[in-house]
């Protein structure tokens, strides 16, 4: 037999266990080629960022936010006018209208800054409290959703992770809170527990209640206490499908402890939903702090919130209308914009998630 | 079906429980108990109100008097409307509100779903845009917004609408809009997506290709698939417009529940912030559990759960 002949055969045998030397032989330089990547492979994150790039609507909410972030807290420390400063004289000014010592002030040759949208019944500039306004309920939004987010997802995830009697128990809990009406409570909630945290303030080590307001408190302490379940059931059915992985066996299998597998494989994973709810709690955050502070429930005077200068602004409505648009502007861009690119992180980051 | 519904029941039972617990703890937490309020008064008038209205007991003996008294549907008095017991009041004042929210709902409902549908019908088209832009835009207006914007055009401004009362029909409308402006943007919302999701099953295919009629297929197939989530979203509208109205109430100057719970807030009338809260409550939770029977008796897969 010949060389060329036991190839052959080899080649035409598929159950021979005969090595073929051809297989051992380096690479050529053309072969080296084709292996080499063409593209870059695609992660989750780059992904779903390239999906939200795409959309136009998403893309202008997101800047909108960062435009509407930047003049709440940026634009208020370059500001000349302070929320709170009572300008004797220049009460109840008229948008870019000035109070008489300022104009003397100008015609002696000073510049000075005029108040975009006039001042109100107590000489503030109303301009900087809108701004100061947006700069406490964007506050309160992006406070309360963390705090819905830490107590959401980790109940979620530990009733989602262990299962059985202790999950049924941890739903049940939801299923109350679920159907108990939070507006009602967060009334009542609100106009009591000032009492007990005023109290609190009075002892050593609690005087920063009265920094932050007891009202203030009060909100973020019942939407701890009520809004977070909605993320928790969320959190819960994701943690369920991830936890039958095989990435969640292995890392059982090397020993894992169930607090490192939740943490580090099962919350990471859900990163999609948690960005989705998270931002979506934000709006509505909002909406709750400014239905308060139109109450009289929210912030504290002279604290503006965007509430509290919209009802404000009521019993002026014939003579200053602009007083209650502006706040009702801002509100409106805010929600808007938070709802808008919740909506676009969705659509790229969680399809599923839609409905 | 029927283990459903007496779980959904047992469920709104413990609700309530919760709620009305809840209630009297957190009402306790005002100093000198919930029917004295803050205000300082002379030792000896103190102790005369503390013994009318049981304060002197222990907290426990009170929080079962109060739960005895509640079941029996006694709500107490009110702290600073002399003579008038809190029941008295709601009585008076709900059905004010509830005729409101009413129409509100059934407006929401009869222009949200045609709306949604249609946008869905139409999908990328114009009028699907401009749905799509007004319902996104319906959502993110608070209604104390929507309400004194509408005051400030059509009443002061305009002076087609009287501002305040209902006195006549007249004065139902901008109450009414402003009541059911974010919810039927919701609907409307709601109904686009879900219908658009139906549109693709498989079943509404072989629907048109054994010969169903377009319109057919859309109101048989179509609409009794695709309304489901708006049902769900029912229940908890009205929470939503129960309170939403309390603003609404207050700004249109309307006698209705809402308007007296704010003024209740404001005046520090605890005991009939704590009866109106309880009673609107169990109003809610109620609706909740009809909303979800009805939903299991529409949608027979949930039997199943």
């Amino acid at each position: 037999m010949t060389a060329e002949n036991k190839e052959k055969k080899n080649t035409n045998n598929i159950l021979s266990l005969q090595l073929k030397v051809d297989d051992f032989l380096p690479a050529s330089a053309e072969e080296k080629q084709a292996v080499v990547k063409e593209r870059e492979s695609v992660s989750f994150f780059k992904d779903g960022i390239r999906r939200f790039r795409r959309n136009k609507i998403a893309m202008a909410a997101l800047i909108a936010v960062i435009l509407i972030m930047l003049l709440a807290f940026i634009v208020p420390m370059f500001y000349p006018y302070s929320y709170d400063a009572q300008m004797k004289g220049s009460e109840r000014l008229a948008p870019m209208q000035y109070s008489e010592t300022e104009l003397e002030r100008i015609a002696a040759g000073e510049s000075v800054f005029p108040h975009l949208l006039g001042t109100d019944q107590n000489g503030r500039d109303y301009a900087i409290r809108v701004l100061m306004g947006a700069r406490v309920s964007l506050t309160v939004g992006i406070v309360a959703s963390a705090i819905v987010l830490l107590i959401g997802s980790t109940y979620g995830a530990v009733a989602g992770y262990f299962g059985g009697k202790l999950d049924l128990i941890m739903m049940r809990f939801v299923d109350i809170l679920y159907t108990v009406p939070d507006v009602l409570i967060i009334i009542l909630l609100a106009s009591t527990l000032k009492y007990p945290l005023e109290s609190l303030a009075q002892m050593p080590g609690f005087s920063w209640i009265q920094t932050i307001g007891p009202n203030m408190i009060s909100m973020f302490l019942v939407f701890g206490l009520l809004y977070w379940v909605g993320m928790a059931r969320i959190v819960r059915s994701q943690v369920m499908i991830l936890k039958q992985s095989e990435y969640v066996t292995a890392a059982k299998a090397l020993g894992a402890g169930n607090g490192r597998i939740i943490k580090k494989h099962l919350l990471t994973n859900c990163i999609g939903t948690l960005i989705v709810t998270t931002t979506l709690q934000i709006p509505s955050s909002i909406f709750t702090e400014s239905f308060l502070s139109f109450l009289g429930l929210g912030v504290q005077a002279p604290m503006p919130s965007l509430g509290s200068l919209a009802s404000a602004a009521l019993n002026g409505l014939q003579s200053y209308p602009y007083r209650l648009f502006a706040p009702a502007f801002m509100i409106f861009i805010i929600i808007l914009s938070f709802n808008l690119l919740g909506d676009g992180l969705r659509d790229a980051f969680d399809p599923k998630l839609k409905n | 079906m029927g283990k459903y519904i007496t779980k959904r029941i047992l469920l709104a039972l413990v609700t309530a429980f919760v709620v009305a617990s809840a209630t009297f703890f957190i009402m306790n937490m005002v100093p000198g108990g919930p029917f004295l309020g803050e205000k300082a008064v002379t030792p000896a008038a103190q102790e005369a109100l503390e013994a009318k209205f049981g304060l002197d007991k222990p907290l426990s003996e009170q929080y079962t008097t109060y739960m005895n008294d509640l079941l029996h549907g006694d709500l107490g008095p009110s702290l600073k409307k002399r003579g008038r017991t809190v029941n008295d009041i709601i009585a008076t004042k709900f059905p004010v509100s509830a005729k409101l929210g009413g129409m509100a709902i059934l407006i929401a409902f009869f222009v949200g779903v045609p709306l949604g549908s249609y946008a869905a019908f139409h999908r990328g088209k114009l009028i699907d845009n401009i749905i799509i832009l007004f319902s996104t835009a319906g959502i993110a207006i608070p209604s104390f917004l929507s309400s004194t914007l509408l005051m400030y055009f059509l009443s002061a401004q305009w002076g087609l609408l009287p501002s305040k009362g209902l006195n006549s029909p007249a004065c139902y409308i901008m109450p009414v809009i402003a009541l059911a402006l974010h919810p039927t943007s919701y609907i409307a919302r709601l109904m686009r997506s879900s219908m658009l999701d139906v549109m693709g099953q498989d079943y509404m295919r072989t629907a048109r290709a054994k010969g169903v009629s377009q319109v057919k297929s859309i109101f048989k197939h179509a609409l009794r698939n695709a309304i489901l989530p708006v049902v769900t979203y029912l229940g908890p509208l009205t929470a939503q417009l129960m309170t939403g109205s309390f603003i609404i109430e207050k700004i249109f100057v309307i006698p209705g529940l809402g308007s007296e719970f704010v003024g209740a807030i404001t005046s520090r009338d605890y005991p009939l912030i704590m009866g109106t809260t309880i009673f609107l409550a169990m109003f809610i939770i109620t609706l909740n559990v009809i909303v979800d029977i009805l939903y299991a008796v529409i949608d027979p897969r949930i039997k199943l759960k």
